[in-house]
């Protein structure tokens, strides 16, 4: 017996409107002062009615078109009605049977292996508010928050197609990605904006060779990628433990909604609201249906630019980067992208570029926990008093990396970054100086020490090997040299000892 | 005359040639209302001191020569169900009785804008949900002609307060008849308008897609000026159509030259009183002398209008209600043990049966498996009967119509048949359904001394031909003298 996992996400996205889905309360994460980002609409007073925010609705068709689905020329809103105290209308405004976009995809990567994620639709809804409970344990009254209630949120609804929690874990932070990069959220899991619910069953194959789909289990309120990936993994087992202990199939119950327990690793049963689910959709009378234009929608395409892949893609073309470099680069995001290219442009090396970036900048900003916009040194400033004098041959790259780290430290005590090219120039070059890191590509001054360290007796040994076809014992040699005059550049270094060795 | 009988036009000019002020106005109407209403218990709320405080305020204004707004310093009666800021809005209802809204429904500030001065608000069946106004949780409203008989519904109060004469104009909302059924019990004249014409924001919803707000008055004009002053476009309601608002005030009196009045057969079958019969073809006669032509017309599934309704209404309405869980605002049960039951009883002991049978009734209507059956065929339905009237409204002017089959009954008489209060709205429910505007005008009394109204349909947004031809009848006729035995 053999099991495939096989899962399909819900992903609910939190679009960065300046103000809410159905009211003009602002759309702000700011759960320390509840229930002042409200006003009668989406507190649900009597009387009140719901105007739809149009920056919402193009920032879904946005969401709609980078994840390949259609937008429908007509949708309507619907009202998916269930009691509930974050929800004050009784009611989530929502779209049921015409969402805004249907049929898209989503290409990912998973150790090497291309793989596509059906999207089924993408709809967009309110949110509703929050409900806080007592947790002293002293029996307290619950309190409700409405300061998010009526944020725009798509639902993003994949096909089935994920086959392990790896790739359900790549699909997430590919959308996420994705999102950030045309700007409709921030997806900050942390503060809800990206919001994740899997469906896991497992399709078993047994002795025989019949293949029966086990009970689909909806897991929840997954709110880090690695809590999907854990979670999933963790459903699988649970499932193939008790589908060998029942040979229950998917029919034999009704779905399953379970909680992830991140402290405890654990998935757990969850009453559901879903246990009566009868939301009595309705169309809502209050709105009116929106209709969309082929022009309206030629013109969300036009406004999107260029996506992560074709950004990776471009890369690895332009830039000659291998396809790690490039991706490692691409999904730090669109402003680390752009910084990257700035690089690679004025330094004229998109390879050393990438190297910087991936190795020295990406170290500082993990240890220093700065984004690439909050960065002392401006991507000018890297390219031209940096990597543009290792080029030059005026410092090695050794020497460049420890002005870098020297840099970073002043930052470290001073917090100012370097915003003018010209002070930043004159303190790299001030640096060199004081470190005594010049390259020295003078041969006078290299032949002396050169001459000097290839007369050495112990050296002779060395010389022999050489002579005798032992590339590396040239190593030990430049070491000397090196190891004398700081600056030296290795390459002229090396050529010099060889040549003199060659002419002796 | 009195003041109190006098008309919105006749109240106006009187302040305008300075025979009057608007707090003598004003007072005239609140004693008016210390003198009848403890009979005909129109007002939930009367608010004496803030109205003269008001009226105060326009009067300084007229002396000092201001610009004032259209109907600056005339009193006026509102149905309990608009919100007004700071002031208590029931709805009728035990639930939303202590109910202070933090804001004004967009008619309420249109009303601000135009000078009119509130008196209070008026009595309702609760949520707007009843033609006899008994289904209020406060008081039971009686017909100003004989407080024996009910003033109609749902706009019970607003007929009552106008007909009785203790207030000039009232504010009323139509979602099944609930303006032209009490008017035509009444003997005043209720106009609803055409669906997105007038703001509902603001107005406590009962079933979102047929509700209206429309003016109520002691003759037309004061009608067609009232609705001068709330109709427009609000971005806040996007239902609300943006389409130029006409001088309703200027053109009434501007008769209809050549006017083609269509009757329908369906109007007036089996149901239909011996008197109201009468009363509304004589009404007829009175259109034809001044060359009026009379078309036969048909609305085949006008039939089908109050099985529509009543899947409708209900559908959207139990949706609408059931914001009101204890939770937010509004009434909450003292003892519960959990959120469930708190909901339930919370809910339970707040609203009225009339409130839980629509309810009750919507929300099977909207159950899966039984949506398609019930709710979305009531929707095809519904457009059938908007095709009617669209046709109908390509050979004629306007449609006329009884409002009701019988006037007035009596206080109690149907209170224990659902069913038969449902029919009451027969004639009326089309127009909602449609979309379309209706006015009720008074046009004769029955033998036992009741109103008789006639209502005439308009197409959309064609509210100043219900006007004109209403006005037609009532400058010739004093109604109240069209006795039919
Ligand atoms: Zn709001």
């Amino acid at each position: 017996m053999d099991y495939q996992i096989i899962v399909g996400l819900e992903v609910h996205v939190q679009l960065q409107t300046k103000t809410k889905l159905f009211c003009g309360c602002v759309n702000l994460f700011n759960p320390d002062n509840p229930n002042v980002q409200t006003c009668p609409v989406c507190t649900a007073m009597p009387g009140s009615l719901p105007v739809m925010n149009r920056e919402a609705f193009s920032l879904a068709m946005k969401t709609a078109v980078a994840i390949n689905c259609g937008i429908a020329s007509f949708t309507k809103w619907d009202r998916k009605q269930y009691y509930y105290p974050d929800l004050p209308k009784a009611y989530q405004i929502s779209q049921f049977d015409l969402p805004f976009s249907e049929n898209g995809f989503l290409d990912i990567e998973v150790d090497g292996e291309q793989r596509k994620i059906g999207i089924i639709r993408a709809h967009l809804e309110e949110d509703a508010g929050k409900n806080m409970h007592d947790e002293s344990g002293k029996g307290g009254d619950s309190k409700v928050d409405l300061n998010r209630c009526g944020t725009p949120l798509v639902e993003i609804v994949s096909e089935p197609d994920m086959r392990s929690a790896a790739e359900a874990k790549e699909y997430l932070e590919e959308l996420k990605l994705l999102l950030t990069y045309i700007d409709v959220s921030d997806c900050n899991m942390q503060e809800g904006s990206l919001r994740c619910d899997a469906n896991v069953n497992l399709h078993v194959t047994n002795d025989d060779g019949e293949k029966i789909a086990t009970p689909i289990v909806e897991v929840k309120n997954l709110n880090s990628f690695r809590g999907v990936e854990l979670a999933i993994e963790y459903e699988a087992d649970r499932q193939w433990d008790i589908y060998q202990e029942t040979g229950l199939k998917i029919g034999d119950v009704a779905k399953e909604t379970r909680g992830w327990d991140a402290t405890r690793g654990k998935t757990f049963g969850q009453r559901g609201k879903e246990d009566a689910a009868d939301y009595r959709y309705f169309p809502d009378p209050d709105l009116v249906p929106v209709t969309v234009t082929e022009e309206e929608k030629q013109a969300v395409r036009d406004s999107l630019g260029e996506l992560p892949a074709a950004r990776r893609s471009r890369f690895i073309e332009e830039y000659s980067l291998s396809k790690y470099d490039a991706s490692v680069i691409v999904s730090q995001g669109n402003s680390f992208t752009l910084y990257y290219e700035s690089v690679a442009k004025s330094c004229g090396d998109g390879k050393q570029a990438a190297n910087w970036l991936t190795q020295e900048v990406l170290r500082e900003m993990n240890e220093r926990k700065i984004s690439i916009e909050d960065f002392p040194i401006t991507s000018d400033g890297l390219a031209t008093s940096l990597i543009n004098r290792v080029r030059d041959k005026k410092i090695s790259i050794k020497s460049a990396k420890e002005i870098f780290a020297r840099l970073m430290e002043d930052f470290g005590e001073s917090n100012e970054s370097y915003g003018d090219n010209k002070a930043f120039d004159q303190r790299v070059e001030q640096l060199i100086e004081e470190m005594g890191l010049a390259l020295v590509s003078d041969t006078g001054e290299l032949e002396g020490v050169v001459d000097a360290v290839l007369a050495k007796e112990q050296n002779q040994k060395a010389i022999e090997d050489f002579k005798g076809g032992k590339q590396a014992a040239v190593g030990a040699l430049m070491g000397q040299v090196m190891k004398q005059i700081k600056g030296a550049d290795a390459q002229t270094v090396r050529k010099m000892i060889i040549e003199k060795i060659q002419n002796m | 005359m009195s003041i109190v009988g006098k008309t919105t036009g006749e109240l106006l000019d009187s302040m305008n040639q300075g025979e009057l002020s608007s707090v003598e106005i004003v007072q005239a109407f609140l004693d008016e209302i210390g003198r009848r209403d403890n009979e005909v218990n129109a007002f939930l709320s009367v608010r004496p001191e803030k109205a003269l405080e008001e009226a105060k305020e326009v009067d300084q204004k007229i002396s000092a020569g201001e610009q004032l707004g259209l109907l600056a310093g005339i009193p006026i009666a509102l149905k309990d169900v608009l919100c007004t800021e700071g002031e208590t809005t029931t709805c009728g209802s035990k639930m939303l009785e202590n109910f202070v809204p933090p804001y004004d429904a967009h008619v309420v500030q249109r009303l601000k804008k135009s000078g009119v001065i509130s008196l209070g608000k008026v009595n309702m069946d609760e949520f707007a949900m009843g033609s006899s106004t008994e289904n209020s949780a406060f008081k039971t409203t009686g017909n100003p002609w004989n407080v024996e008989h009910a003033p109609g519904g749902s706009s019970g109060g607003s007929a009552a307060a106008v007909g009785a004469n203790m207030a000039p104009l009232s504010i009323g909302t139509d979602t099944g008849g609930s303006i032209r059924q009490p008017a035509s019990f009444c003997g005043v004249v209720g106009m609803k308008p055409t669906y997105g014409r007038v703001s509902r924001y603001g107005l406590v919803a009962f079933a979102s897609s047929l509700d209206q707000v429309g003016p109520m008055a002691n003759d037309v004009s004061g009608a067609a000026t009232l609705l001068e002053a709330i109709a427009g476009h609000d971005h806040r309601d996007s239902t609300s159509i943006n389409c130029p608002v006409p001088s309703y005030s200027d053109s009434v009196d501007k008769p209809l030259e050549g006017l083609k009045i269509g009757v329908a057969d369906e109007h007036f079958g089996e149901g239909l009183g011996d008197e109201v019969r009468k009363s509304v073809e004589n009404s007829l006669d009175v259109y034809r002398s001044q060359g009026a032509k009379i078309v036969n017309i048909s609305l085949p599934h006008s039939k089908y209008a109050v099985a529509a309704y009543y899947l409708i209404a209900p559908s959207e309405a139990s949706s609408n209600l059931a914001r009101y869980d204890g939770v937010h605002y509004g009434y909450r049960t003292e003892n519960f043990d959990n959120m469930i039951d708190m909901y339930a009883a919370s809910r339970g002991e707040a609203f009225g049966d009339e409130v839980k049978r629509r309810i009750m009734l919507g929300t099977y209507a909207l159950s899966s498996g039984y949506y398609d059956a019930y709710y979305l065929k009531a929707l095809k339905v519904r457009r059938l009967i908007r095709q009617d009237f669209d046709q109908a409204f390509e050979k004629v002017d306007v449609i006329a119509s009884p409002v009701t089959a019988s006037p007035a009954f009596k206080i109690g008489e149907l209170s224990d048949d659902p069913l038969a209060m449902y029919l009451s709205d027969i004639y009326t429910i089309s127009a909602n359904l449609a979309g379309l505007p209706g006015i009720s005008v008074p046009v004769g009394l029955s033998g036992n001394d009741l109103p008789i109204g006639l209502q005439l349909l308009g197409p959309a947004f064609e509210e100043d031909r219900l006007f004109r031809a209403a006005r037609m009848f009532e400058k010739e006729t004093d109604w109240k003298t069209l006795k039919v035995s």
